[in-house]
């Protein structure tokens, strides 16, 4: 996808590796393309914090690293959310809130798995601990740490929007 | 006007709400859970759930050695990693019968005062975010990044540090990391001119806690409360001032002490600390002894990580003591510390072996999380939000 500035110009204009495009103010790319650019560029995460990985979270959200400029806003409801940070510790008591808080999220939906704890169960191999977050939910990224540095929460959120960017008809029939 | 209130009850039947706060909410600090009675906008019965956070930290304590456990203490309370290391590796030094050398101490009480701003920063922060003001979060981050640069600086990780030793301190401290550090100390105050600007005298601020989750200081005792949330009654408890450990007795700090007990003077004591923190760090740096900082006793504390490489005496000394772990008289011990929330305890028993036969963890937040339906009850549900911010909770340390 691309955008035409010169104006008048006749001339066959390459705007992306096997996109050309004839006159000016003219907009061609599939539909694919345009829609998992809106989605991959506006990212509303769910604010919800387990455990120690929600305090680098919250250094990621505030001034100093500023998720703002890459679309992101914290919502406060499952309902109005794209993606959800597993961030922290998912003890077997809390494991049937978070999978209900996904259950709330409108389609279609993704899951950043934060931490050692969340995605393996880190150094707590307790009775009370779950071993993985994934054996309960379905997570698209997952990123190592413990806690993960502001810089790799960032990493994260990059490799989920290329994953965005790469689905065909995803956001219409979702799994 | 009671007629027509009547006229209305006769009219549309009133009932009792129980509504769940939590556990994901934005506002209760990580995975809290009440349960609310509501009578209209009043609570009447607020009752808190935790455990949803139950790592079951002290049953792994038991299971590791003395050196193994430290990590464990970064991830109880963990916006303030380096008081809980400093509280773990006193209650187990106690217990060792050894003593830190005079540098090593004040360089604990400085990353320990560094670790007090950080995670008042984090309570200020988030507590104005609660109840509405967004600014001072934005600011107050911008200034506990600096901290965090400098703990990486120091011992290469921001947030679980684990960087005090049983006998001391893992590595000694740069000029380049001092010189940062007074840098900052040096500015610290007009960073806190600039938050009390932005809250202090806020009209919005102060209708929202002057007043608000007022509890006396007989009653506050009573309740086991300590740390800010305690000195906001009136009662000058500190364990720095009253069982001095580390440096904190060559130092001179003040305790601010609150007079009515509300949100209000919790925040000013909190911010009075955050001062004095800064204070306590110049003093820390202005008179940093030299000297080595580890102890002397090559049988209880694990070696430095390059003499292990290249002698073997050092080498056997560090596989008898990661594998079997110190040989120590059997005895109980319990220290207390000064945490940015409240005391936080560590009561060791041991059997002799190089594990723990029973580590069990006091900790402040757990007690703070008890007061809330004393603070809470017959008050609006708006201030529910107030007093869960105020007894600056962490549910890491809560439920352990």
């Amino acid at each position: 996808m691309g955008l035409i500035t010169e104006v008048g110009s006749a001339a066959l204009v390459e705007v992306e590796e096997g996109t050309k495009i004839m006159s000016p103010n003219i907009i061609i790319t599939s539909f694919d393309k345009l829609i998992n650019w809106g989605r991959s560029s506006s990212l509303w995460p769910m604010t919800f914090g387990l455990a120690c990985c929600a305090i680098e979270m919250m250094a990621t959200y505030a001034s100093h690293n500023d998720l703002d400029r890459m679309g992101i806003i914290p919502r406060g409801s499952p309902r109005q959310s794209d993606f959800m940070f597993i961030a922290g510790t998912v003890t077997k008591k809390m494991s049937q809130v978070v999978r209900r808080v996904y259950d709330q999220m409108p389609e279609p939906r993704y899951v950043i798995s934060v931490g050692s704890c969340a995605n393996s169960g880190g150094i707590f191999n307790t009775y009370s601990t779950v071993q993985g977050c994934d054996t309960f939910l379905p997570v698209d990224v997952y990123i190592p740490g413990c806690p993960p540095r502001p810089e790799a929460f960032i990493e994260g959120i990059i490799r989920l929007q290329e994953k965005i960017k790469a689905e065909h008809f995803h956001w219409s029939r979702w799994r | 006007m009671d007629k027509e209130m009547e006229e209305i009850e006769k009219t549309f039947e009133t009932k009792e709400l129980t509504v769940s706060l939590g556990p994901q909410h934005p506002a209760t600090h990580g995975v809290l859970r009440l349960v609310l009675d509501l009578d209209g906008e009043t609570v009447v019965k607020c009752t808190p759930y935790v455990g949803y956070l139950h790592r079951g930290v002290e049953k792994l304590g038991e299971n590791r050695t003395y050196f193994a456990a430290l990590p464990l203490s970064d991830r109880l309370d963990y916006i303030s990693s380096m008081n809980n290391n400093v509280g773990y590796v006193n209650a187990v030094e106690k217990l060792f019968g050894i003593e830190a050398p005079e540098r090593a101490r004040y360089i604990r009480t400085m990353v320990a005062e560094m670790g007090r701003i950080s995670s008042h920063i984090i309570w200020l922060g988030t507590h104005v975010l609660d109840i509405g003001a967004t600014t001072p979060f934005l600011h107050a981050m911008a200034q506990r990044e600096r901290l965090l640069d400098l703990f990486e600086e120091l011992c290469g990780a921001r947030l679980t540090v684990s960087y005090p030793r049983v006998g001391g301190v893992r590595n000694d401290i740069s000029q380049e990391f001092l010189d940062a550090l007074y840098q900052f100390v040096l500015e610290f105050p007009s960073h806190m001119d600039d938050y009390e600007t932005l809250v202090t005298e806020n009209r919005i601020w102060k209708d929202r806690t002057v007043g608000i989750g007022v509890i006396s200081a007989e009653e506050a005792i009573n309740w086991g409360l300590t740390g800010g949330t305690l000195r906001g009654s009136g009662v000058d408890y500190d364990v720095r001032k009253y069982f001095p450990y580390d440096a904190y007795d060559k130092v001179d700090f003040e305790v601010p002490v609150g007079r009515n007990g509300d949100c209000y003077d919790r925040y000013l004591v909190r911010v009075g600390e955050m001062r004095q923190a800064n204070r306590i760090m110049k003093q820390c740096i202005e008179n940093l002894p030299a000297g080595p900082v580890m102890a002397d006793a090559p049988k209880l504390t694990l070696p430095p990580k390059d003499l292990v490489l290249k002698d073997m005496e050092h080498l056997i000394h560090q596989f008898i003591l990661i594998t079997k772990g110190p040989t120590i008289p059997e005895g109980e011990v319990y220290v207390g510390t000064e945490v940015p929330k409240g005391e936080l305890g560590f009561y060791f028993v041991s059997d002799g072996t190089g594990k723990p036969y029973r580590m069990r963890v006091r900790a402040p937040s757990f007690v703070h999380a008890s007061v809330l339906p004393r603070l809470s009850e017959g008050g609006l549900i708006a201030d529910v939000i107030a007093n869960i911010g105020t007894i600056d909770i962490v549910l890491g340390e809560c439920d352990r």
